[in-house]
């Protein structure tokens, strides 16, 4: 076995811009902003990066492909730069790509950059787009709500909830990532909101309504990485190491093959399976001290925190309702807002993610700051379908823990 | 050898306008559509065009017959969907049948329904193998037309050939007379219609009799020995009319089915003897004929095999699948008589290569998918290497239909989000009887609730997507109900 990233690599400085309808800034404004933000916090010259990865989701909508828009932009010094795609995963991505170049020793630092401009299209909601010349044959018209909102139909079957008992814990969900975007001031949405307001949304995808989605925002994440030692050497104490990476890829069952019952997501078990191997822990729900993960809609985040193996199967709905997840919870879920409020620029998301875990870790942030010091973070960005998907998981700590 | 009718199949799009909802919007323009705003005429969903309804009719026809026992695959309409790509040909890829067989599209006349149906019965003589005829229409009509309330949406199909037939094909006669009632002409949208009172006295009346009297003297049979005249004609008492003038028995005519269906275009006289068929009794004569450009007259004798015959939908079981419409402005939206604003999500380009959908129409078009030889999964589509991962054999998956499996609901959702012509669109993950799934489109779904996961769905072929700017449209499977419930009063 693979002795894994574990501490191998420390986050030397990060940055992200304002997310949301950045009606008057290019995808390379916005890159541009978020990278001085990381440049600055690292205290290095650019001339000292050794390579980039460059994610977007959605670049046609954008800049366009290849990595040399990312180039172009910060006038790097025609280092190498990789650009990445891999549905909303893609932000993990790009950190998962400058942290093995780090770790397997080509780089001493190395540039993670996600950037997605979506409100170019004139319509909310994700871009309805094209999915490949042979799945247009035969797809379904799916939108990303239809197709998370049928892990509800599933989850409901599969463990007996009522309509109203899912779609309460759902509101309490978003109401709770509303609380929490209220309070980062770089977050799209900044409203609070109740759960009636909720309940009584107009309907997207059944059941999901308006507030059972999270924003379409632009914005862009950046995270500069290095070795512990090179990090201490520019004089960085107290780092925020990386304790585990993992991605798993859908295979086909979960769409074609009967053994999959739609109420949760393979990809989610296995790779958390694998991380929380690679980074040595053993309980999750006492060790890991704060999570964001890929609230797309309030329906996913419910059935990750089982899949994440925090809440047992079918008991999700209860640690909800509890407040386990709450920001003065056991175990905040989405403490900066998460994809529902702070937003949901794809190529980004996974980096901003971490970010919030980086600022917590190094007490850094703000009014949303948790009290408990945190020493286990993790990150879960999802990209695709719950039928056909990509899971990356990172976990971030205390170097040491 | 003798030669005629084997097998019936109809099909009935499951939407019911009711007219009196078409009458309330253009009573100011024309209160003398008052007459025809009573009962209710069949309404195509948006995905549904003369092939898809063929295709559904075909399926009921052929029920568990062996696809390979045909030599052809006729199809008449006036409202094919493609003028230069065989229309039949699409029907044909849909059933999975053979390329080694006759494919042949009849146009161009209200009674091309009758004139096909002619010839396959002609050629099905000598074919060894059974013709599969099909026929249907989706007619064009304006805005307060009288085809508008008088016309419906449906199909029918009827395998003919020889040996065991459920009724024997007598004899035909046709009258071509260039009478021009009404024509559509190569650039025109819809039909331009000539005076009722002529059509009637110069049109139904001399030439109508002028076929049937010729077909009954060939054939030597009496007009009071008819037992059913299947005449389509939505104008009132012109097939009993036309009885009377004949010497045809009162009682001989034939349901024209206006009341709750209307008059399906070039498809109804075969539509008609389809719903004659349902009930008839060996040694009942049934004699068909139908109006345009001339008269086709068809005389058919009922076996004792039509007892035999296994149970189908037919059109009573399509007209009892049933759902009342009460909203004429979706007619009006699916047939693009108003211009509605679909917004941005509408205008994603819908181009098909046509390399692609060639490489994968047994895919696309057949719902073909593959079975493991080595670990017996069945998966769709078709892959390389098998979906099971305790097996993962490779080049091990044979050809597995999976159209005609009845599947159930593990998951869905009503979506307002993605761009539909008939919002929320429905679709799920459905699971096959015997293995297999589909994240599918659903249609002809009730929105008062009929879905739960575990409901039974069977597919239909459906139009998947529209590319309005290059005129093509690409077809798939949908998933629907297989026992709707019927709601909607």
């Amino acid at each position: 076995m693979a002795s894994g990233i574990k501490d191998k690599v420390a986050i030397l400085g990060m940055g992200c811009s304002a997310f949301g309808e950045r009606w008057n800034d290019n995808a390379e404004d916005l890159i541009v902003e978020a990278f001085i933000e990381a440049i600055e916090d690292a205290g290095i010259d650019k001339s000292q990066i050794n390579a980039a990865w460059f994610s977007t989701g959605i670049e046609e909508q954008h800049v366009g492909k290849s990595a040399v828009p990312l180039s172009m932009a910060l006038r790097l010094p025609n280092i190498p730069v990789t650009r990445l795609e891999n549905y909303c995963a893609s932000g993990s991505e790009a950190f998962r790509g400058a942290t093995y170049a780090v770790a397997s020793g080509a780089c001493d630092i190395a540039l993670a950059v996600g950037v997605e401009k979506l409100k170019d299209t004139g319509y909310g909601g994700l871009p309805q787009r094209n999915r490949g010349s042979v799945n247009d044959l035969f797809w379904a018209n799916a939108s990303a709500p239809g197709s998370f909102a049928q892990l509800a139909t599933a989850y409901r079957a599969k463990h007996d909830v009522s309509a109203m008992d899912l779609k309460r814990a759902m509101a309490h969900i978003s109401v709770k990532s509303h609380d929490n975007g209220a309070k980062n001031p770089k977050a799209h949405l900044r409203n609070r909101i109740d759960e009636d307001k909720v309940m009584n949304a107009p309907m997207i995808a059944e059941p999901l309504g308006l507030f059972d989605c999270c924003g379409v925002s632009d914005g862009a994440a950046v995270a500069i990485v290095t070795t512990p030692e090179i990090a201490k050497a520019l004089g960085k104490k107290d780092l925020v190491t990386v304790k585990a990476m993992q991605l798993s890829a859908s295979n086909g069952r979960e769409a074609q093959h009967n053994s999959w019952d739609g109420s949760h997501f393979v990809t989610t078990r296995a790779a958390a399976k694998r991380a929380y191997e690679e980074a040595g822990i053993s309980n999750p729900r006492e060790q890991i001290s704060l999570f964001e993960v890929h609230d797309c809609f309030s329906i996913t985040e419910l059935v990750t925190m089982e899949d994440l193996f925090i809440s047992g199967e079918g008991r999700a709905v209860f640690d909800i309702m509890d407040g386990f997840f709450d920001a003065d919870g056991k175990v905040p879920c989405q403490i900066d807002g998460g994809l529902k409020c702070f937003g949901h620029p794809i190529g980004a998301s996974g980096l901003r993610m971490i970010y919030e875990m980086y600022l917590q870790m190094q007490g850094r942030a703000g009014e949303r700051q948790r009290s408990q010091e945190p020493i286990f973070g993790m990150t879960h960005n999802l990209g695709g379908f719950p039928h056909q998907n990509i899971c990356s998981i990172t976990i971030v700590g205390k170097e040491g823990a | 050898m003798e030669v005629g009718i084997l097998a019936y199949g109809g099909y009935i799009p499951q939407s019911r306008l009711q007219r009196s909802e078409i009458f309330k919007t253009h009573a100011w323009i024309n209160p003398g559509l008052k007459g025809l705003s009573k009962g209710e005429r069949s309404m195509a969903n948006w995905d549904e065009d003369s092939v898809t309804m063929a295709v559904e009719a075909a399926r009921d026809c052929l029920a568990d017959h062996d696809r390979n026992d045909l030599s052809g695959l006729y199809m008449a309409s006036t409202t094919f969907p493609f003028l230069d790509r065989q229309n039949a040909g699409i029907v044909a890829d849909a059933l999975s049948l053979s390329s080694g067989i006759q494919t042949l599209d009849f146009a161009s006349s209200q009674r091309a329904g009758t004139s096909g149906l002619t010839v396959a019965l002609q050629m099905s003589g000598n074919a060894g193998k059974p013709i599969l005829f099909t026929t249907a229409e989706k007619r064009h009509t304006k805005g307060a037309s009288t085809l508008e309330f008088t016309t419906g949406d449906g199909a029918a199909a009827l395998m003919v050939g020889s040996g065991d037939v459920i009724t024997r094909f007598v004899g035909s006669h046709t009258e071509a007379v260039d009478f021009v009632d009404h024509y559509r002409g190569e650039q025109a949208s819809y039909d331009y219609q000539w005076e009722e009172r002529w059509i009637r006295d110069e049109g139904y009346f001399k030439i109508v009799p002028a076929a049937v009297t010729a077909l009954l003297e060939k054939t030597g049979v009496s007009a009071t020995d008819i037992t059913t005249f299947c005449f389509p004609s939505a104008a009132r008492n012109v097939a009993a009319s036309l009885a009377k003038k004949l010497g045809l028995p009162e009682q001989s005519v034939a349901d024209n089915l206006q009341a709750n269906c209307g008059e399906t275009g070039t498809a109804h006289a075969v539509v008609m003897l389809v719903h004659a068929l349902e009930t008839a009794k060996p040694g009942d004569k049934i004699l068909v004929a139908s109006f345009g450009q001339g008269c086709d007259a068809l005389l058919f004798e009922v076996t004792d095999a039509i007892s035999k015959l296994a149970p189908r939908q037919g059109i009573s079981g399509s007209l009892a699948r049933r759902r009342a419409e009460t909203n004429y402005a979706k007619f009006q939206a699916f047939n693009k008589l108003v211009t509605l604003d679909l917004g941005i999500r509408a205008e994603v380009d819908k181009n098909t290569g046509l390399t692609t959908l060639y490489r994968n129409r047994k895919m696309a078009q057949g719902m073909v998918g593959g079975q493991c030889s080595k670990c017996g999964t069945a998966q769709f589509p078709k892959s390389n290497i098998c979906v099971n991962e305790n097996c993962g054999a490779i080049d091990t998956q044979e050809d597995y239909p999976f159209a005609d499996r009845v599947a159930k609901i593990n998951s869905f959702t009503a979506d307002r989000l993605t761009f539909s012509p008939n919002p929320p669109a429905y679709y799920g993950m459905v699971q096959f009887e015997g293995g297999g799934r589909l994240m599918a489109d659903f249609t002809d779904i009730d929105p008062e609730g009929e879905l739960e996961v575990g409901t039974n769905m069977k597919m239909m072929f459906r139009v998947k997507d529209y590319d309005d700017n290059r005129g093509f449209r690409r077809y798939f499977w949908k998933a629907t109900p297989v026992n709707p419930q019927s709601k909607g009063e």
